[in-house]
């Protein structure tokens, strides 16, 4: 777990003068599950959107493998693979199994092997049997289920998760959690995830970061930052006490 | 009430005499039709599609403008169209006035904005945070506007539908640019206009049927566009 895949550098990113995001410097290692907490507004669902490269930043830049993000978009092949399962999940109007279809579709995949893809990744999330069934009718939880296969389908390197369980029930969470654990640990797929629910980072994370106005107060092993963060604004967090 | 039922009678003689004159006349309508809606669709699908995807300085007054061509006199763009191609006009040395050409570009004209329109409300209201989730499951640009546009197909049939029954049932700038010549460039809804003023209204009212069966036929076949969502 000590090769880097990402390496964040002063990366700062400003929404209509408004600085969102400043990050001075950030390691993420392959294999491993980040968590990033902190409450709403923090820049965590920003930093998420860097990391797939799905907006510029600012200032400063993030080198992904060897690509560097800094101005310029990185190749489609890059970009290809990382993916985010966001919190609030927008599927396509067509069925289940299209919906998880469509990463490969875009990549050019064949029918053939899409069809055997996109079985197996529904029947990881418990949804095999509503492969056809119109995407619209899922339940909230079922929705963030589809969400995860469709990521999962294109064997991603890194999978970025933005709150995919905030809203569920106890049901769908665990599920979410256990495929999430299940694939970093089998595939080695690097997991960053976005959270504001310190048990869940706690009981899924390698490391766990706080992120507080946009800025890394601190970043340690999942054990250390829950027992003895070194941060007096971490310690207050954990604790679950107002630290705006 | 006689000349109504008169002409529906006559209509359906009509239809069945196959006279060469009248489906000479129905081919000029939904040929000048299609050639306008086919190039207003190429122009006004992109830009539309494009207005409702983006966000660039001076969008408003762009949004502006295509709406107040939605609502734009078809007889004044059959004016100008007109003022192009006439002899002394930029465009004289073409010929294409009172050909179908002419015609086609003045429906052109009418129904670009029509699409346009249309098709931008439309892509609007898919949700915008669509596109970057496309985009973070390995989509290219276009290939996440075309699936924006699927997801606002029934919207986009709806631009369609809006071009076509603007262009088949316009007459002032078809008459305008066309000038209602006998076996040219007379369209049902010219021949209309010819029939009334000779006060053959039996026939002019047969030829409005004939031109509602049309429409009718034709936005069935758009609805089937839509696809099995657009009648849940």
């Amino acid at each position: 777990m000590d090769q880097i895949n990402y390496h964040v550098h002063n990366l700062a990113q400003t929404y209509n003068g408004r600085l969102i995001l400043q990050i001075d410097r950030l390691d993420i290692y392959r294999g491993e599950i980040l968590a990033i907490v902190g409450p709403s507004g923090a820049g965590k669902s920003t930093l998420l959107r860097l990391l797939n490269f799905l907006e510029q930043p600012a200032n400063g830049y993030v080198t992904f493998e060897k690509s560097t993000l800094n101005g310029i978009v990185p190749a489609l092949e890059v970009r290809r693979k990382v993916t985010t399962v966001f919190q609030n999940t927008v599927l396509l109007n067509r069925s289940v199994a299209a919906n998880v279809a469509y990463g490969l579709k875009v990549r050019g995949e064949d029918k053939k092997m899409i069809d055997r893809a996109v079985a197996e990744a529904l029947e990881r999330v418990g949804l095999g049997k509503m492969a056809q069934q119109p995407a619209r009718t899922l339940s909230g939880g079922e929705v963030q289920r589809v969400a995860l296969a469709r990521a999962l389908v294109i064997q991603p390197a890194v999978l970025l998760l933005d709150e995919p369980t905030a809203n569920l029930d106890p049901y769908n969470v665990k599920l979410i959690e256990e495929i999430v654990a299940e694939v970093n640990r089998e595939k080695s797929v690097t997991v960053v995830l976005v959270t504001h629910n310190v048990f869940q980072a706690r009981r899924l994370a390698h490391r766990t970061a706080l992120l507080l106005e946009g800025r890394l107060v601190e970043i340690a092993e999942t054990a250390a930052f829950f027992n003895n963060p070194t941060d007096p604004r971490t310690t207050a967090f954990v604790r679950g006490d107002m630290v705006y | 009430m006689n000349d109504l039922t008169q002409g529906l009678i006559q209509a359906v003689q009509l239809i069945f005499s196959f006279d060469p004159n009248l489906y000479s006349v129905i081919a000029l309508s939904l040929y000048v039709a299609g050639i306008s809606l086919f190039f207003s669709t190429l122009v006004g699908i992109p830009i539309g599609a494009f207005l409702g995807l983006t966000r660039f300085p001076g969008r408003r007054l762009v949004m502006a403008l295509l709406y107040t061509g939605m609502g734009f006199p078809p007889v004044v763009i059959g004016l100008f169209v007109y003022l192009i191609f006439s002899r002394s006009g930029p465009l004289g040395q073409l010929g294409w006035l009172f050909t179908p050409r002419a015609m086609s570009v003045a429906q052109m004209i009418i129904a670009f904005p029509l699409v346009a329109g249309f098709t931008m409300a439309a892509v609007m209201s898919v949700n915008p945070n669509l596109r970057q989730q496309l985009r973070a499951l390995g989509a290219t640009d276009w290939q996440a506007t075309v699936a924006i546009l699927t997801e606002a197909k029934i919207g986009v049939v709806v631009s369609l539908a809006a071009g076509f029954g603007a262009v088949i049932s316009e007459v002032g700038a078809v008459m305008l640019t066309g000038g209602n010549i006998a076996g040219k460039t007379r369209t049902l809804t010219s021949a209309i206009i010819l029939e009334t003023q000779k006060g053959n209204f039996d026939l002019a009212i047969a030829l409005g049927i004939i031109l509602l069966i049309l429409s009718f036929l034709t936005n069935l076949v758009m609805t089937r566009l839509q696809g099995r969502e657009a009648h849940r």
